[in-house]
């Protein structure tokens, strides 16, 4: 599925780019002051493609999209631009966003059970939807309601269109979110942690069914996760946030096989593994600091092992990195002739249980 | 071989009202449903599973904290039983646990400081403030608190910290058996390693066994020298983490080990997917719980309960695999 | 369900019996009806004569169960001030009191629903901050002072209502609005954090992920949702129809059902205080049984929860 050649190492895009975020920055109103929570996101998705979002909790992976879809309310400041097939989207007026939402751009989100309204029945749910985009009303939508349900794997469909959320599991209730995103037959579906919510096994079920969807309709998908896992496995192409940036973008084997940031590295080897010798984890010391907090500089510097003077001068360029013509970097030291971090994960193997 | 903890069938099951027809119906939910294993001093037993397949109801009973319905614990040699009698609370010192939720466990209105010296407090009353702070102050410094952190109040740590200082708590009185529920399943990928690493080392210095509980797989594969997989209240494998996660005989744990997506296993899509959701507590199937969602389930499957078979350390609850037709479920698939 | 309800009904009956038996004893025990009835220069002989009459030379055990007897077989009794049958004489003011409780209701809501309402959809702004400040005023003002103020206001300064009484519609007003004011103060606090809770729901962001407009969200999303825990507060004013106008009556003397409850509270005219005790708690068991009812056939998810919490 990866598309070489799809974006050239200038980061000029091609034409088959769907969506394009430019420099989107926002700020949140918090009563005395404006916080950024934002710092200039740059991430385009091309058609059919997968992107997988991935950073820790906080670091602005749902504001990103939210914020696309015009979704986050009128305490946030956005700036910057979003562009659907070349069209400025970003500060559309209600009535045009609303069109686009739901239709051309869907999107589901991590907790599927309180992501449903509890009083209305599902077919309701996504009758409504079918109207806003289809058109469809009475007996047509709810035939294609069933066939929604159907299609994302649930049986009984015209029953279930008679039950309420509370009635469903949290994987059911998920295919339900799906099925109503299907509705308006979406070219990109963002998927807000869809699977962090639900067991292994649930998850492996959804995941499986993302990906069949995706094969059908070749919609396009950006999957948002703080599970590595996931979007390894999903993705054609990663970004890597960190305290609301992008610190590095890879086609997927590049950033799993080559990771050029600190804090990706950091990430990879901080998750323990099922398969293969045990090996001691390696932590990333500190913790995220909040979005007000931010140090000057390099935001990873404070945790990251490796820091020095230059990086406290200005928060690194976002550069190329190696020799994939799509991977990038926002770190100073990356580039440096002898590779850091020689113990690569999975290389230790874990030492009885030794403290360090 | 001196086992310090010792299950023996533990059931726990509740009375439940179950929507049905006008007036609801009364049912039994399985909560745990004959459970038995047993943790050597200074081992860490691992239990993984879905969401309500009655783990943290283990951990409750192994405590004391909850009466079962049946079945024994048994701590070094001890029944523990949920009268909360002296004898109970001289068990319960050397039994701690370590919860999900740091946040919910600690005292909002205590600086840390103070709630990391409460266990001398209670078992240990005439120890004085001055000790007791010292001491307070030596488990912070152990599980990487600094000093200056001591005075604050829960909600001025992050959730990593928060969950060192119920660590820091839970090892004041030296603990044989330190049961984890879920202690990692809030914190994010670098802090959860942070935590993973401190409770190893402070295992390797203190010694104390653990029961260890997770949904997560990798995790209960990196801090176990057993583990066993829960479904339905029941325990279906038990081994080493090698045999169980390499090498999983069951079903279940075959479909659970698969469908774990790792960097490392990126593009090899070997996921086995199960249909379906795991039944309801109050409905476990008859015979073997998993044969609704069984790929391979024979008729026979619906009518007997497989027991949990050991051969060589590694124990299996199913028949196609303890009837010695292992092979042609092998050659089946 | 209907064991739920029957429950809720027996548990209802109950503390409306307790309330009955308290007035009672109280009533009872804090003054002798004769001497205040009569007045204390009456001759011995009446005050006999008055006790025999109306049972008080019993012991009061035995009075206590007599009531109840009595009122078992639809006899509540005598009012000893003017001999009437209790429940005629509280009924005749039913209807004086519902002339401003209902009005009053009916403003209440009119005001207090969209301005919760609106605070809420525009939280943080100059609108939603002068509305929490005149809520917070309307139910910190006890009902007595505001009616004086207004009373003062528009009957002794502008003359334009008159102060007291019930002859015209106009004695109304300024009773009515009184309460109204009081009541929409906590209806729109009440409404307004009912509708935070809401739109700060996941749903609320699908809904809007969805494609519908944000007055279509807030209608069919927001409001059906948050009118559910406003049902509660709903079910409260309408339960103290007949007695929340005890202050608002007294300050404008107007002669309903809470100014007779004043008055025969000081005169212990115990029938007629059982009888308006049992009214209002009638009625307050009413609204809330009906509220229960309303609530599950609006809400879904409670009549699972319904069920199981009815064993
Ligand atoms: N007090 C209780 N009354 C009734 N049912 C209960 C009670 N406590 C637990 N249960 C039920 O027992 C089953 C097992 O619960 P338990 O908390 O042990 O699950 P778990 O494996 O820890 O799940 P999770 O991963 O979600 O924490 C669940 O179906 C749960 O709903
Ligand atoms: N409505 C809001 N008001 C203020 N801050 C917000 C709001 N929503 C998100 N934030 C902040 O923005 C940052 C990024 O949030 P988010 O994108 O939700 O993180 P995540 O990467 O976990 O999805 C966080 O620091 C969060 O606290
Ligand atoms: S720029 Fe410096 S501080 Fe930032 S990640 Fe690179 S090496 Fe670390
Ligand atoms: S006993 Fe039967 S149903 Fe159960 S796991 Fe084994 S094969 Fe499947
Ligand atoms: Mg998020
Ligand atoms: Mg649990």
């Amino acid at each position: 599925m990866r598309r070489p050649g799809l974006f050239y190492c200038n980061g000029e895009t091609a034409m088959e780019t769907l969506l394009s975020v430019k420099d989107l920055k926002i700020d949140f109103d918090q009563g005395k002051r404006f916080v950024r929570a934002l710092h200039g996101v740059n991430l385009d998705v091309a058609k059919g493609e997968v992107l997988g979002v991935v950073g820790e909790s906080g670091c602005g992976k749902s504001i990103t999209w939210l914020a696309a879809l015009g979704l986050l309310g009128n305490r946030a400041r956005i700036s910057g631009s979003v562009r659907l097939d070349g069209e400025e989207i970003a500060g559309m007026n209600e009535t045009d966003l609303s069109r686009l939402r739901g239709g051309r751009i869907a999107m589901i989100f991590q907790d599927p059970s309180s992501s449903l309204n509890p009083v209305h029945r599902i077919g309701r749910q996504i009758n409504e939807a079918l109207k806003l985009h289809r058109g469809l009303t009475g007996a047509a939508a709810d035939a294609e309601s069933a066939r929604l349900l159907d299609r994302v794997g649930i049986a009984n469909a015209t029953r279930r269109l008679r039950e309420y959320p509370h009635e469903m599991s949290g994987g059911m209730n998920q295919r339900i979110m799906i099925a109503m995103a299907l509705a308006g037959e979406p070219e990109l579906l963002i998927a807000d942690e869809p699977t962090t919510a639900l067991d292994a096994t649930i998850q492996a079920q959804i995941l499986d069914l993302l990906t069949e969807l995706r094969r059908d309709t070749g919609m396009a998908l950006v999957l948002i996760s703080h599970d590595l896992g996931v979007v390894a496995d999903m993705s054609d192409r990663v970004a890597v946030m960190y305290g609301g940036r992008v610190i590095e973008e890879a086609d997927t084997g590049s950033l799993f096989d080559n990771p050029a940031h600190p804090y990706t590295k950091g990430l990879i080897a901080a998750l323990p593994d099922i398969d293969g010798p045990r090996r001691r984890l390696e932590s990333i010391p500190g913790t995220v600091p909040a979005p007000d907090q931010l140090p000057p500089g390099c935001s990873f510097a404070p945790r990251c092992a490796i820091a020095s003077k230059i990086c406290d001068a200005a928060m690194p360029g976002f550069l190329p990195f190696g020799e994939s013509a799509n991977h990038f970097a926002a770190c100073v030291k990356c580039r440096e002739e002898a590779p850091f971090g020689e113990a690569a994960p999975g290389e230790a193997v874990k030492p009885g249980l030794v403290p360090a | 071989m001196s086992e310090l903890l010792k299950v023996r069938d533990l059931k726990r099951h509740y009375e439940v009202h179950v929507p049905q027809g006008l007036f609801g119906r009364k049912a039994s939910l399985k909560a745990v449903d004959g459970v038995s294993f047993s943790i050597e001093k200074g081992k860490t037993l691992g239990l993984v599973g879905e969401s309500g397949c009655g783990k943290s109801t283990t951990a409750k009973l192994v405590l004391g904290l909850i009466p079962a319905t049946a079945g024994s614990v048994e701590f070094a040699g001890t029944p523990v039983t949920a009268k909360h009698d002296a004898r109970w609370r001289a068990l319960r010192r050397r039994m701690q646990m370590i919860y999900q939720d740091p946040l919910g466990a600690l005292d909002r209105r205590l600086p840390v400081v103070t709630q990391i010296g409460e266990p001398f407090e209670i078992h240990n009353p005439e120890m004085s403030r001055v000790e007791r702070t010292e001491r307070a102050s030596g488990l912070m410094n152990a599980v990487g608190l600094r000093p200056d952190q001591a005075m604050r109040y829960p909600h001025e740590l992050s959730g990593g910290q928060r969950q060192r200082v119920v660590i820091a708590r839970a090892l004041a009185l030296e603990p044989d058996l330190l049961v984890c529920d879920e202690p990692v399943s809030a914190l994010d990928v670098s802090i959860q390693a942070q935590v993973l690493n401190l409770l190893d080392d402070l295992r390797e210095r203190t010694g104390f066994a653990a029961l260890f509980i997770s949904h997560d797989l990798k995790v209960v594969r990196q801090m176990s020298d057993r583990v066993a997989v829960m479904y339905l209240g029941r325990i279906v494998e038990a081994g080493l983490p090698e045999d169980v996660f390499l090498r999983p005989q069951h079903p279940y744990t075959k479909a659970l080990v698969s469908a774990i997506p790792t960097p490392a296993r990126r593009g090899k899509r070997e996921r086995i997917v199960l249909e379906g959701d795991p039944p309801s507590p109050v409905d476990v199937p008859p015979g073997c719980a998993f044969h609704t969602r069984c790929p391979i389930a024979q008729p026979s499957c619906r009518n007997t309960v497989p027991q949990l078979v050991s051969s060589g350390g590694h124990a299996v609850a199913c028949h196609l695999v303890n009837d010695g037709a292992a092979t042609a479920v092998q050659a089946a698939e | 369900m209907v064991e739920y309800l029957l429950m809720k009904i027996f548990r209802a009956l109950v503390t409306v019996t307790l309330i009955v038996s308290a007035a009672f004893v109280v009533l009872r025990l804090s003054g002798d009806p004769a001497i205040i009835i009569l007045g204390p220069e009456a001759p011995p002989e009446a005050f006999e004569a008055f006790r025999r009459n109306w049972g008080l030379d019993q012991p009061i055990w035995v009075q206590y169960l007599k009531y109840f007897a009595a009122v078992f077989q639809g006899d509540l009794g005598v009012s000893m001030r003017d001999g009437r049958s209790a429940l005629e004489v509280v009924s005749e003011r039913i209807p004086l009191t519902l002339a401003i409780t209902l009005p009053a209701l009916f403003l209440k809501l009119c005001i207090g629903l969209p301005a919760g309402v609106t605070a809420a959809l525009y939280r943080n702004s100059w609108v939603d901050r002068l509305i929490m400040m005149l809520s917070v005023a309307g139910f910190t003002v006890p009902s007595f002072v505001l009616g004086l103020v207004l009373a003062m206001v528009f009957a002794v300064w502008l003359g334009w209502l008159p102060s007291g009484g019930s002859d015209t519609w106009a004695h109304a007003v300024l009773p009515t609005v009184t309460m109204g004011l009081v009541g929409a103060a906590v209806i729109a606090r009440f409404t307004r954090s009912a509708m935070l809770e809401v739109l700060g729901q996941p749903y609320i962001r699908t809904a809007s992920a969805k494609g519908l407009l944000w007055r279509d969200v807030v209608r069919t999303h927001a409001l059906p949702n948050a009118a559910i825990p406003t049902l509660t507060i709903i079910g409260f004013l309408v339960g103290s129809l007949v007695a929340g106008a005890v202050v608002v009556e007294s300050v404008f003397s107007w002669p309903g059902v809470g100014r007779l409850l004043v008055n025969a509270v000081a005169n212990r005219d115990l029938a007629v205080v059982q009888v308006i005790l049992l009214l209002v708690g009638l009625t307050m068991v009413g609204a809330n049984l009906a509220v229960d009812i309303l609530y599950g056939m609006v809400d879904p998810r409670l009549r699972i929860k319904r069920l199981k919490a009815g064993s």
